[in-house]
Order: C-alpha cells, then structure tokens, then sequence
C-alpha cells in the first residue's frame, strides 16, 4: 500500500465486476471503496472523499440517476457511469445530471482505466482551465481569453457560433458532452431540439482543425449521446 | 340563435365527403340538350390535351356514330379493346369493364353514360360501371343527354312525346365533379343534322323528321341549360357555405311521400323528387302496407316495388311499413325520422264518399297538425298513359293468381246440405230459423274461404232459399211480397257478416305472419347466441334460411387474402346438393368487395340464378350469403322479393353478420391473450440473456484485456492472452448481435430518427472498429456536400460496423477496404468494399439471411447474423440493402437511405 494515487469509489451490484475493477483499479495503486447498493455508495461518497466514482447504472435499491443528483448536490467528484449498450436514453440522463464520461458494458480494463485517468487529469487542471492562458491538445493551441485558435501554429478562423461551441468543448475538455447540453449552452434554451445544428458546426470545426475529418482525433461522436473534446 | 355560427354536421359532412373525394376518381360529364351537339368531339379534344401533357389516358368506350371529324379525334388516344358477349347468338360488344380496371389508366373515356349494357355484363348500366371506375380511383369523362336524366325523364317525354328508357339517377349527375355543357342554338344543329354531319343520310330524315324538331330541340336545349345552371346555382351556395362568406344555419327540410297502389303514384314520386331537389333537402317514399293491401295481387305489388325503385333511383330513402291506419303510421314514421313535408296524392273519391268513410288524405290533414301537407293533383289523361305504360311493362312479370274455386265447391254444397237438412225440419220450424241455417253456413264458408266464397254463398243462399222454401216452392216466384224485405234483409246481413268475418281472417292471418316472422327472427337469434365458431354459424343459418325462404343457403367467409372462399361446411348442413346450386365465387368477392348486394332481382347481374348478400356487420363486412330459391327456375317465383320477405332477410342477414363478428371478436381476444403471453415469455427470455450473458461477459472481457496489458510480449503466454483478448470480443460482438436481432424480430425497436451527417457516423464506426480494422488499410471516398439524411445513428453504426467486421473477415489481412458514399436519386447509397475472394455466385442475395455464410463450414468466425441485422435495420428505414461482386475480385456490400426534406439550416452567422 504504498504511493496510493487516489480513492476511488466503486458502486456496483454484480460481485465478479466488483471484484475484478477493484483489482485492476489497485493494481494502478488506487485505493478502491466498494459499495453493492446506491445507498451504500452515496455514504462512501459522503466519507471517503473521493478523486473519482465509478458507477453502474442499474442498481438494485435505488436508480443510478438519483446518486448522481445527490452526489452533484454538494460535490464536484468526477462520475464515470457504467452501462449496457442499448440504455442511451438512461446515459443521456445521467450525463445531463452531471456523470462526466460513460463505459459501455462488456468493457476492456484499459479503456476504463484510460477514462479514469482523464477524469482524473481534467480534475487536477480544472483550475487552470479558464479563459486565462493557452490550452494544448495535440496539434491545437486555443486560447479563449484571446478568440486565439491555432492549428500547426497557423491561425484558425472561427465564426461566432463556431468559437462559441469550441469555447463549450474545451471547457469540457475530457468530458462527455450531451447535445442537449451544447445546444443549450450555444444557440440558447429554445433550441435543443435543432440536433442537426450541431451536426454542421460540428462538421465545420472537424473541417478546420482536424486532419483527417473523417477520422477524427478530437471531435469525437458518442454516437446517440453527444460529443467529447480531447 | 347566432346566425354566424357554422353548422358542425355541415362542416363534418363537408370534411367526410372531401375524404371520400380524395381516394375516389373524378367524374366529368359533357352535358348536352340532344345528341349531335358535339359532347363526344369535346370529350375527345379535352383528353387529346391532356394526353399531350403526359396524362395516361385511354378510350374506354367511344360511339363515333360514323362521323368523320369525331373518329379523327380518337387518332393518337389509345383505345381499350371491346368485351364481346354473345347474346341470343348474336355477337355483341360491349364496354370491358374489368380491362379497365386491370389497365388503371389515370383518365378514361366512356361515352353515353345512360346506355343499358347487353344483357349478361355485370351491370346492367353504364353508369355503374361508371361508379365502379371511380371507386378504384380513376378519373372518368363520360357524355350525357338531358333526356337521360331520370326526374326530367317525364317532362322530355311530354315535350317531345317520346321518352327513353335508358336513365340515370339524378345523383349520379349531381355528385359528378365537374359538368360542362356543350351547348349549339337549335337552328345550327339542324343545320348539321341536314348536313348529314350527325346521323348518316337515311338515319337523319327519319329521325329529323319525329325528335329533331326546332320546338322540341330549343325545349330541350332549355332545360340543358337550366339544369346547368341548377348545378352551378348549387355550387355558388355550397361554396359560400363552404367559405362561411354567410353560414347557412337552417333546420334541413326532409320531405316523405306516400306511394300507393295506383299508377299515379309514379308521377307522384317523380313531384316529390322534384320538389326535393328544388327545396335541397332529403327525401324518403314510403308504402304503408294494410292487412286491406296485403291482398293486392302480386302484379299490383310489384307494382309498388317498382314505383319504390324509382325512388330510390330518384334518390329517395325508401321504406315499407306495416299497421292498420295509414294515417296514424305515416305520421308516426314522420315525426320519428324529422320530417317537415309531407307528398300525398289527391283522393279520387267525391265529396259524399270523403263525407260517409274519411280517406287517408283526411286523416292526415286532421292529424298533420305540425307537419306540412303538399297533395298532388292528378292528371287523368296522363295517368292513364302511364296505366299502359307500366302494364305493357308488368306483362312480363305478372303473377298468375289463379282463382281458387274449392271455397266456391263447398259454398255450393253447404247450400245444397242446408237445403236438405231444412227440408224435413220445415214441418217443425218456422221459415225465419231456416234463415239462420243459411246464415250459419255463410258464416263458415267465409271463415274458411274468404270473402269470394263468401258473397257467393250468401247469394246462392238467398236463391237457394227463395226456390226451395218460400212459397210457391219450387219456383223463384214469390207469393207473399213480405218475403221480398226477408231476401233483402237476409242478403245484407249475410253480405256484412260474410265481410266481417273475411276481415277477421285476413287479421288473423297477418298476425300470424307477423308471429311467425318475429319466431323465425327469435329463433335465429337464440340459435346464433349460442354458436361458439363461425362454422356453427353457417350451420344455424343455413338451417334456419332454408326453411323460412323455402331456398338453398350458402354463406361464404373470406379467408386470409380476403378472398371469399365456399368452405366445405356448408355441404353438412345442406346435403341434398342440388347441382344448379353452382356459387359464382366471382360474383361473391364482388359482392364482398363492394358491400353491395347483387344477383337474382337486384341491379347487379341480374341474370344469376341466386342472391348474394353481404354480410354487414358494424365494424366491417364479414362474409355473403347466398340464397337460390329451390323453384328458381319458375319466372314468377318472387317470395323472397316482397318487400317483407326482404325485410325479414335483411334483418337475418344483419344477425348473422353480427354472430359472425362476435365469433372474430372472440377469436381476437383470445390471439391477443396469446401473443400477449408470447411477447411476455419472449422480453423475460430477453433480459434474462442481456443480463446473465452480459454479466459473465463482462467479467471476461475485462479480464482478457487486463491480462493482455499486464503480460510481457516476450512471455511465453502471451500468444495465448492475445488469443482470449481476440475471441472474447468476438463473443461480445457475436453477444450484441444476438440481441440485436432479438429485439429487431420482437418489433419492439423504436427508431430514433436525426438528422445526421453520414461521415459522422462513418467515422464513429471506424474508431469503433479500430482494433479489428488495424490490420487492413482504409479508404474513404465521400463527397464533401452530401446531405442531411434522417436515420437513427446508433443501428446505422450497427450496420456499418458489421459491413466492416465483414469486410475484414473475408479479405485478408493488408488489403485495401473501400468506403463511399454517394447521392443516387432519392437515396444515398454507402458502400462498404474489400479486396478478398467476392461473393459464392448464387448467394448474392442469400447472404441476408440468418446464418448464411459464404462460406460453408469455414474456419472463419461469425454466425452470418450480421448482414440479417444490417438488412433489418436498413428496412426498417424504408431503404434497401445488396451486394455484388467487385472486379477483379472483393465484394461490395451497399445500402441505401431515402433522401428526405432536411430542416432548415442555422442562420449564416459568417462575419
């Protein structure tokens, strides 16, 4: 038990998983706190002090929805939910009610532990990430405070709207952000039925600072759900 | 009340009717005062045009007469090819009707709207074949005379003095979508007429010579155009109506006429249709039938059923009812259906009769006290002519009633018995008490026989009485003049009593009827009651109809495709099979099709031996009923066509109906229950493998790549952690499939329509592919400005990334995979290409299906779910989905999406 980098919190019903994410979770050197029901987990959460949750959505006693409205009730703790493929409407909820990135059921161990660190990164620089200063991520330097978009060190154009939902993405960098969210925070309340709005800009963006658009590298699509910046 | 306010029952109509129109076809009528004015060159030029648009249109049925300038028209205009019917051995051609119908041309022609199609075609009019285009959504023109519009029938006849026989209902002019009338002044078509320009030489003198006469042409070409001008009157209103420049708000006046049993009545019936038609208001004819009218002979009913007829043809509801005083049972009827005006025909008798017995008119002008009496005069001299009119027609279908001369045989011998029971009693008794023997006897003889035998037996009483008793005897000379007053006296009072007692027996007997008509109605009803299955239906039925209508019954059900199908049922409970019972299946389905009845004494094929009828019940048709009556090949068999018997049928048919939908409605909620069970059973069996396959799964997965993570390349192991890191994805892939498909089959999968930009999902696809595709190399090639299309993002990745899984499995490893997308038409097409061995020639479209491979037993992985699943979605998104071979060598599998309109886009916001 040595150099533990951070407690994590695992609430999840079924014993293998459990036992398995823990394992491979203290194998990185987390301290892992498990909890079998939401009851449970919201006073783990409450005591243990988290750096992150790890939380399956189907829970016995209670809905994995209402953990994380409590949970955001009084804390910012990073909340990855875990789910089965078909419950998009159930992960659309979640993230809309403050879960920062999702794992689809059956998952490989290093996805979720690459998902986790970036939780855990995003944490560590919420500070710095800011309109204050510039932001690297990979070939892109953006800073906001500025309207400074840079590509391969050449200056990127953005329209208004476009700077504005880039603006949105990176404040979230690393995070699942749903459309509702972005269409909410972009074009204003009245419009988050207009998807195909974020389709386009989303494609313009894609169009100007990726290399490849039709394989992107930062302006990823959860398909049915939203869109993450990394 | 507000006079603003717009009528709901109006604007309901308005809205049905408008619902109605849009599946129908539009009928457009060349209205003209005679022939000659040019209808059918104008019918002609106006489809040349539109055939010149590109409009699909064809000649049904064009009569050029031999006129040169109409037979250039059809030139250029595709004709349908003429039925050929023999009749009477002769050939004959006629309109094909079901060609047309088969054919389904946008428009077609078919001239002369009023002609009578040759006997053995399915209607006996062209109008209804007319009707029937229209109904299968085909747009008509057809041409039509003035004299051939029923109501004016008569007053053309007047006016001309020659009346046709070929009509059509007013209705059929009234709801027709357009009338253009081709008008030429008289003196032009005469002129036309000398020409030869209408009828060839020979025809056009005789003809000239009787209708075309300047009088007569400028009559008729009168009333074309008012006619015309009704109808355009007619739509200015209903357009106002319609566009509430001034709501109508007023009670619809419903106008009922009494037909009776005179010839007049015809003329009646045509009063009231035009009194209907001027007032716009619904209109009702009904026959009052009295134990006194139940005696008529069955020419003087038919009669009835004719004048009924031609009101319904008029456009009248019609209805028999059945009491004792007209008046009381004309009112009542009246005042329960709304009626504001009453039709009846002025009385014949004089003032002195009205005075002694009150006529029907009377009573209803005492009783009538909130209704509106309108009495018909009469017109002698016409009325007569219409008595030889309709008798030369009645000749055909007179019933021969033959006189049934037993009652008058036992009159005679009863007289003859009371004589001589009497003779020896004479010493005894006074003569006054053999006048009560006599009397006595009259009373039996009309009792048993009715009122012929019955005035018989009192006169030959009297006579009987006078010769053998009075004396003299033995002579008709009477000695005593006072037995003068006893003759009278015994006369009358025979006469009364042999009447009163007819009476009562004419009421005992329609108590009866009525008794044994209402037992049959209860009997059926308490049988079908407790039928359990459609087949103990038809077995009640059949038993009941076939005593009551003395004829063989067959109902016929319709089976899956909706075809009516004769089950082997009917053959149980009808065992006698009489070979002339042959059902014309054809004519069933039509009947079933159209919910019409059609057959033996009905409008439809009137030449067929047996009736069918449709069995209507609430919801929908369920079935025919066939009737033949057993002594059908007798002309004057007409039992189960008296107005009664086809109530009572009628009522019959509605009550099978009924137990017929009863039975379905049973058999649905119990299919409901079991499908409900299945669907139950199926979603348990569903989560139960989401979950506990799921479960393990997960497990594996995450341990197999955890495994893979933490094994040094160089370890011995390591190879065999590859291998359960490769295979347990498999699973978990072969797992999603699974699923999917089970839930794609259970119909249950709701699709989440957006708008989406295709090289989005593709590239969601490929990242989620990564791993699989990392050994294949990829090529994209996608034009920047495709479009939005509509389709749920999730199952299309689904497709995608099966198509890719797909291409990698069947190329190997290093080769080169394609994906396109392109706009084609209505659709986008994307395609998903490799390089591997293509396609096993004949599989091309067998691959869809579950668990089919190329190839067969083959050590590559997968089930052949995958393309079952793409197909499946790729449906249910109204788009297709194949594949084909690729030279040299590879497969392309595409699919298609419809392009749909896609919503507006943002506001530029460039600056």
């Amino acid at each position: 038990m040595t150099n533990i980098i951070g407690n994590i919190i695992l609430i999840e019903d079924e014993l293998q998983i459990r036992r398995f994410v823990s394992a491979a979770l203290e194998n990185e050197n987390f301290q892992v706190y498990c909890a079998e029901t939401g009851k449970q987990g919201l006073i783990e959460i409450g005591t243990r002090k988290p750096d992150a949750v790890i939380l399956d959505l189907g829970l016995p006693d209670m809905d994995g929805l209402e953990v994380i409205k409590d949970t955001r009730n009084w804390s910012n703790v990073p909340i990855i939910i875990l789910s089965a493929r078909t419950q998009e409407t159930e992960k659309v909820a979640a993230l809309d009610a403050g879960a920062d990135d999702f794992v689809t059921k059956p998952f490989g161990t290093p996805e979720l532990l690459a998902r986790l660190r970036a939780q855990l990164r995003r944490r560590a620089m919420l500070g710095e990430v800011s309109n204050q200063g510039a932001h690297v991520f990979g070939n892109i330097v953006v800073d906001l405070s500025k309207r400074l978009v840079l590509k391969n060190s050449q200056t990127v154009h953005l329209t208004p709207i476009e700077f504005r939902l880039f603006t949105e993405l990176v404040k979230n960098a690393g995070r699942v952000v749903t459309q509702r969210q972005l269409l909410k925070e972009v074009w204003g309340p009245s419009y988050v039925e207009n998807e195909h709005y974020l389709r386009i800009y989303m494609s313009h963006l894609r169009q100007k600072l990726e290399d490849d658009p039709t394989q992107p590298e930062h302006f990823i699509t959860e398909i049915g759900i939203g869109f993450r910046f990394i | 009340m507000n006079d603003e306010r717009p009528n709901p029952d109006q604007l309901l109509e308005k809205i049905n009717k408008e619902a109605e129109k849009e599946k129908r076809g539009r009928l457009k009528i060349f209205f003209g005062a005679c022939a000659g004015v040019g209808k059918t060159f104008a019918m002609l030029s106006t489809a040349r045009l539109l055939r010149q648009e590109g409009l699909d249109v064809i000649v049904g049925i064009v009569e050029t007469h031999g006129r040169i300038a109409t037979q250039a028209q059809i030139a250029g205009l595709d004709v349908l090819p003429l039925k050929k019917l023999y009749y009477r051995e002769r050939e004959l051609t006629e309109f094909d009707l079901d060609a047309a119908l088969v054919r389904k041309p946008e428009l077609i022609l078919v001239d002369e709207l009023a002609h009578s199609n040759v006997e053995g075609s399915r209607h006996p009019k062209r109008w209804q074949d007319v009707e029937e285009l229209l109904a299968a959504g085909i747009d008509v023109y057809t041409t039509l005379n003035v004299q051939h519009i029923e109501s004016l029938n008569d007053v053309v006849g007047q006016i001309t003095g020659i009346r046709v026989s070929e009509t059509i209902p007013d209705k059929v002019f009234d709801i027709a979508d357009e009338v253009t009338l081709v008008d030429l002044p008289a003196d032009e078509l005469l002129q036309r007429l000398q020409d030869g320009k209408v009828y060839q030489a020979q025809q056009a003198e005789r003809a000239g010579k009787s209708f075309f006469r300047k009088g007569n042409l400028i009559a008729l070409r009168e009333m074309a155009l008012r006619r015309t001008a009704d109808r355009v009157d007619s739509q200015m209103r209903e357009y106002r109506s319609n566009s509430s420049i001034r709501q109508v708000w007023q009670a619809k006046d419903r106008l009922l006429v009494c037909v009776g049993i005179d010839a007049e009545s015809e003329r009646l019936v045509r009063v009231a249709a035009r009194l209907a038609q001027s007032l716009k208001s619904d209109w009702i004819a009904v026959y009052v039938e009295t134990p006194h009218l139940q005696r008529l002979s069955s020419k003087q009913r038919n009669l009835i059923l004719k004048t009924l007829k031609l009101a319904e043809t008029l456009g009248a509801e019609t209805a028999t009812l059945s009491g004792t005083k007209v008046a009381e049972v004309v009112l009542n009827y009246a005042r329960s259906r709304n009626v504001s005006k009453l039709v009846v025909g002025k009385s014949t008798r004089t003032t002195l009769e009205r005075l002694m017995l009150p006529g029907v008119v009377d009573d209803l002008t005492n009783q009538a006290t909130d209704i509106d009496l309108h009495v018909v005069s009469r017109e002698r001299t016409l009325a007569e002519k219409f008595v030889g009119i309709t008798d030369s027609l009645d000749n055909s279908t007179q019933g021969s009633e033959g006189i049934n001369f037993t009652g008058y045989y036992y009159a005679a011998c009863l007289c003859a018995v009371t004589a001589l029971i009497a003779a020896p009693l004479l010493d005894y008794f006074e003569l006054t008490n053999v006048v009560m023997l006599y009397l006595l006897g009259v009373i039996l003889i009309s009792f048993k026989y009715g009122r012929g035998p019955g005035i018989f037996s009192s006169l030959i009483s009297v006579a009987t009485f006078d010769f053998f008793f009075v004396p003299p005897r033995m002579s008709f000379s009477v000695s005593d003049t006072q037995y003068l007053l006893t003759f009278s006296v015994m006369l009358i009072v025979a006469l009364v009593i042999s009447n009163l007692t007819a009476n009562l027996r004419y009421q005992v007997m329609v108590a009866m009827n009525r008794e044994k008509r209402s037992r049959a109605l209860y009997d059926l009803g308490k049988a079908l009651a407790s039928a359990l299955t459609a087949e103990h239906i038809i077995e009640i039925s059949a038993h009941h109809l076939s005593g009551i209508f003395k004829s063989k019954v067959a109902i016929l059900l319709p089976d899956a495709q909706e075809k009516v199908v004769y089950t082997s049922l009917n053959r149980i409970s009808d065992v006698k099979i009489d070979p002339s019972f042959d059902i014309d299946l054809g004519v069933a389905q039509w009947v079933y099709d159209h919910q019409q009845q059609a057959g033996f004494g009905t409008d439809t094929l009137p030449s067929t031996t047996a009736l069918y009828l449709p069995l209507q019940a609430p919801m929908r048709t369920r079935g025919v009923l066939v009737i033949l009556p057993d002594n059908h090949l007798s002309k004057n068999n007409r039992t189960i066509f008296l107005p009664e018997q086809r109530q009572l049928l009628d009522t019959f048919s509605s009550q099978i109906a009924i137990a017929i939908e009863r039975v379905h409605y049973v058999e649905v909620a119990q299919d409901a229950l079991v499908s409900m069970e299945t669907e139950r059973l199926r979603n348990s069996v569903l989560s139960a493998i989401s979950h506990d396959l799921n479960t393990p799964l997960t497990t594996i997965v995450a341990a197999a790549s955890w495994l893979k993570q933490e094994t040094n390349t160089d370890d011995k192991r390591y190879e065999y952690v590859v291998m359960l890191n490769e295979q347990s994805m498999r699973m978990k892939n072969l797992v999603i499939n699974l699923l999917d498909m089970a839930r794609l089959q259970s119909g249950k999968v709701k699709l989440n329509k957006q708008w989406q930009l295709v090289e989005e999902v593709v590239g969601t696809s490929l990242r989620t592919m990564k791993e699989v595709l990392a050994k294949h190399s990829i090529v994209i090639d996608m034009p920047k400005e495709l479009p939005l299309i509509e389709f749920d993002a999730v199952l299309i990745d689904r497709v995608l990334c099966n198509l890719l899984d797909n291409a990698t499995k069947y190329s190997p490893a290093g080769n080169r995979i394609f994906i396109s997308a392109r706009k084609q038409r209505n659709d986008v097409w994307i395609s998903v290409a490799d390089e591997g061995l293509g396609l096993p020639g004949n599989l091309e479209n067998q691959i869809f299906e579950k668990f089919t491979r190329g190839e067969k037993e083959s050590s590559t992985a997968g089930v052949g779910l995958g393309l079952s699943i793409c197909k499946a979605i790729v449906e249910a998104h109204d788009g297709k989905i194949w594949a084909h071979n690729k030279p040299p060598h590879g497969a392309i599998f595409t699919f298609s999406l419809p392009l749909g309109t896609p919503p507006s886009l943002p506001n530029d916001d460039e600056l």
